[in-house]
């Protein structure tokens, strides 16, 4: 197990380092000058100068990267072009939403999949499961910003149950906090939970056929029993897989959903970095992202062994 | 799926629960929610150009000298009056006493003298420097008296002072602004959540007539669809600069709300590139001016918002010259004139488009109009950051179209390696004689010539003035219906 788990850091720190490099040269080279862009139609070229270098845009790049791995080794992520305060604080603070925000769609994606996957399973080739399937289909065909619209219209100008948009802050309270994200993260959740019931379905499915299912059932276990008892631990691996992956989509990747509902999320961060060309903002918030998907998938192999007792010993 | 039903209800229920708390602390009358679509990078109005900051700082933290009044006109604000000498090189600025900033720290003389040179300074980043440019300099003559003395008479010193990058900062904050502004103003800056909203309270200690409004926050939603939601369901009580024209109709019949059309300093343009090869043919510029029916863009683009210009002055001011019949849309004449050119078998151009929706809308709308007459446009849509590398630095392009929302910004006609490349003597000369020319009927008389110069030159197609669409709830009253400059002022905002 510890050298299981030296090996996985050390790949991390790997890909970090690579990802970084790549961060760096890319975004580098990417035409279009901050400066330029704060000052506007009628600034002077010394105006201009005088910003470049206030923002340390100049000198060779080898050795702004260096410094700036340098910093983020101290947990310093530079100061932002645009804003002019810490990045570090400007990341902390869209996690502040990101992060509830992915879990909580993440929560619902699982506890509407599961049941759905497998009463799709046990009920094969029945009426129940045809109806789940399409109804599964069509969650992963309607566009999720589409069905934010609908949950937007519907709940909040409509019904007022919930705000319409907006984060009022975890300082306002559990409730209202969470109010603000409900809206949000069932309609994240949506085509995720349709994806996964279907993984559900086809992986427990498969299970049914083996061997040890058959033994347990003639042991003289129910068929419902056998599936919860059996069937489901050993589907758990490909619905392990999808769900980190859906992690780190429902952590990057939920700007369409933060732009509906107005939040400040970490996709809005750096969508707006980008187009601001705050390159040191989006540097720091993509070198986020990859860590937060190194580290997830390091999390689910560490879960395959939990699950399957065989994967442990490798 | 029984279960996801089940789940889905009990999210309402929970949710009737939650509304009532996020509701529950319903804000006050004394408070106002502002919808702006872009958010501002930093607060400070004399270290960048983005309209976004004057637009939650102008007028409500921090103030000038002077100020713009809702009409365009110039109003005393720290500078309770002013005297010009005779040569009118010095002028002699009287301030209000009795003046703070919102650390406690008085105003004085000096912090106007910082200021003005921090913004004129060698290294200073002001977007606007041109306006400090004919500061000679500036003196404290004692606590309330500065005297500012220019290099040549200047007839709209006072007006360049009422800029939002020309505001009053003290010393010691100077430095942080951006993130912390300390002003003068009748609102103190709260907080800012970054992405989300700043946030400002009323100014107990300031020195004008007090605001009614208690607390002020500005909310940025940059999704039009959201913005529609948040209007629609009162999170946000006026969307001054409303994103999504072709929803205004449902606003308009809703007795809740009040839509609000003014007029704006943007003179919306088909920047043309007066050195491109066949673009530096007068009869080429023409021939395109004459290709280009206004109202069909304005109908087209803008939802019917939008005055048709045909030089570059806004309509609204009492030195405009209506020279739309100069330009007006006259295919058989373009034919005519791009065939005298030697352009009879087509022209090819490239048109390249920045992000708004003028331009993109437009863009496409333009591309068809001058294809009837023979020119052939390839459009591609750029950044805002490829288009001030590629268009505004580079000069690489034939056409954009580009809004022009500096006040009074005439003059950049006159410089030969602004991105038009409009070089004639002569109109340089006029705008020299315009900056020390102080009497305002020859200033007007000027200002016409210099109209009527670039649209006989045919220096740019000339298309529209910016029309400033908002969405406001019926009961708040005081705002701003046009927007003479960047600004969102809320000194006279309140509910009825």
């Amino acid at each position: 197990m510890l050298a299981f788990l030296t090996a996985r850091l050390l790949t991390m720190i790997a890909s970090l380092l690579v990802a970084s490099l790549a961060i760096f040269v890319m975004l580098d080279l990417v035409p279009g000058d901050p400066a330029s862009l704060m000052l506007g139609l009628n600034a002077t070229p010394e105006a201009l100068n005088a910003l470049r270098q206030e923002l340390g845009l100049d000198g060779p790049w080898p050795q702004r990267y260096l410094e700036w791995i340098a910093g983020l080794l101290r947990g310093d992520f530079g100061v932002s072009y645009t804003y002019r305060v810490p990045v570090t604080g400007l990341i902390v603070e869209r996690l502040a939403i990101s992060l509830p925000l992915a879990i909580y769609a993440l929560g619902l994606t699982i506890v509407l999949a599961f049941p759905v996957g497998l009463i799709a399973a046990a009920s094969r080739k029945t009426w129940g499961d045809v109806t789940i399937m399409g109804l599964t289909q069509l969650g992963i065909a309607v566009p999720n910003f589409w069905f934010a619209i609908q949950l937007q219209v519907l709940f909040a100008l409509v019904l007022r149950w919930l705000p319409a948009g907006s984060f009022p802050g975890w300082e306002a309270g559990l409730l209202p906090a969470l109010g603000a994200l409900t809206l949000p993260a069932f309609a994240l959740a949506l085509p995720q939970a349709s994806i996964l019931a279907r993984v559900m379905r086809s992986s427990v499915l498969e299970t049914m056929h083996q061997d040890y299912m058959r033994s347990a059932r003639a042991k003289g276990l129910s068929r419902a029993g056998t599936l919860v008892k059996h069937g489901l631990r050993n589907a758990m691996i490909p619905v392990l897989t999808i769900i980190g992956l859906q992690f780190a989509f429902l952590l990057a990747g939920a700007i369409i959903i933060e732009n509906v509902f107005y939040l400040s999320g970490l996709g809005n961060l750096v969508f707006k970095a980008i187009s601001q060309r705050d390159l040191i903002v989006v540097r720091a918030c993509v070198m986020v992202l990859v860590f937060a998907v190194i580290a997830v998938n390091t999390v689910v192999d560490l879960a395959y062994g939990l699950v399957d007792p065989r994967l442990r010993r490798r | 799926m029984r279960r996801s039903f089940t789940s889905h209800f009990m999210a309402g229920a929970v949710a009737i629960g939650l509304s009532a708390v996020a509701f529950g602390g319903a804000w006050a009358q004394t408070s106002v929610t502002i919808g702006m679509q872009l958010e501002p990078p930093h607060l400070d109005p004399t270290g960048g150009a983005a309209a976004a900051i004057d637009e939650v700082v102008y007028a409500n933290v921090f103030e000038g000298l002077t100020r713009f009044r809702s009409d365009g006109s110039v109003a005393p604000a720290l500078a309770k009056s002013w005297d010009i000498s005779d040569d009118g090189k010095t002028y002699t600025f009287h301030l209000n006493s009795g003046v703070s900033f919102h650390d406690g720290s008085s105003l004085t003389a000096d912090d106007v003298k910082f200021s003005l040179d921090r913004a004129r300074a060698e290294d200073s980043t002001n977007a606007q420097k041109a306006l400090f440019a004919g500061i000679e300099s500036v003196e404290a003559v004692d606590d309330t008296t500065v005297k500012v003395m220019l290099a040549n008479p200047d007839g709209a010193f006072v007006t360049k002072m009422a800029w939002g990058d020309a505001v009053i900062l003290a010393p010691e904050s100077a430095a942080d602004v951006g993130a912390n502004p300390v002003g003068t103003g009748p609102f103190k800056f709260d907080r800012w959540v970054r992405g989300d909203r700043v946030e400002l309270v009323r100014n107990p200690d300031y020195w004008g007539d007090a605001v009614a409004l208690e607390q002020a926050t500005f909310k940025f939603i940059s999704d039009p669809n959201a913005a529609f939601a948040a209007v629609m369901s009162g999170d946000i009580d006026a969307f001054p600069g409303y994103p999504a024209p072709e929803t205004l109709a449902a606003f308009e019949a809703d007795p809740r709300f009040n839509v609000v059309v003014g007029s704006t300093e943007g003179e919306t343009i088909l920047s043309t590139n007066n050195k491109a090869e066949a673009l530096s043919d007068v009869r080429v510029r023409e021939a395109i001016a004459h290709a280009i029916n206004r109202q069909e863009i304005i109908d087209g683009a803008m939802f019917g918002f939008g005055t048709p210009i045909g030089t570059h002055f806004a309509p609204h001011n009492p030195d405009y010259l209506d020279l739309t019949g100069q330009s007006n849309y006259d295919p058989a004449r373009s034919k005519e004139l791009l065939k005298a050119a030697g352009y009879e078998n087509g022209l090819k151009l490239t048109l390249k488009l920045p992000p708004p929706s003028y331009a993109r809308r437009g863009g496409e709308i333009i591309a068809a109009q001058l294809r009837e007459v023979g020119i052939e446009t390839e459009i591609s849509n750029l950044e805002w950051a490829q288009w001030l590398e590629q268009v505004f630095r580079g000069k690489d392009y034939d056409l954009t179209i580009v809004s022009h929302t500096e006040p009074m910004d005439i003059n950049i006609y006159a410089r030969p390696g602004y991105y038009f490349q409009y070089d004639n003597p002569a109109f340089q000369d006029l705008m020299k004689t315009l900056d020390v020319e102080a009497d305002p009927a020859k200033r007007s008389a000027l200002y016409k010539q210099a109209q009527q110069m670039i649209a006989d030159d045919y220096v740019n197609g000339y298309l529209f003035q910016l029309a400033r669409t908002g969405v406001v709830n019926a009961k708040l009253k005081g705002l701003w219906q046009n927007a003479p400059t960047q600004a969102n002022d809320l000194t006279a905002v309140h509910w009825d």
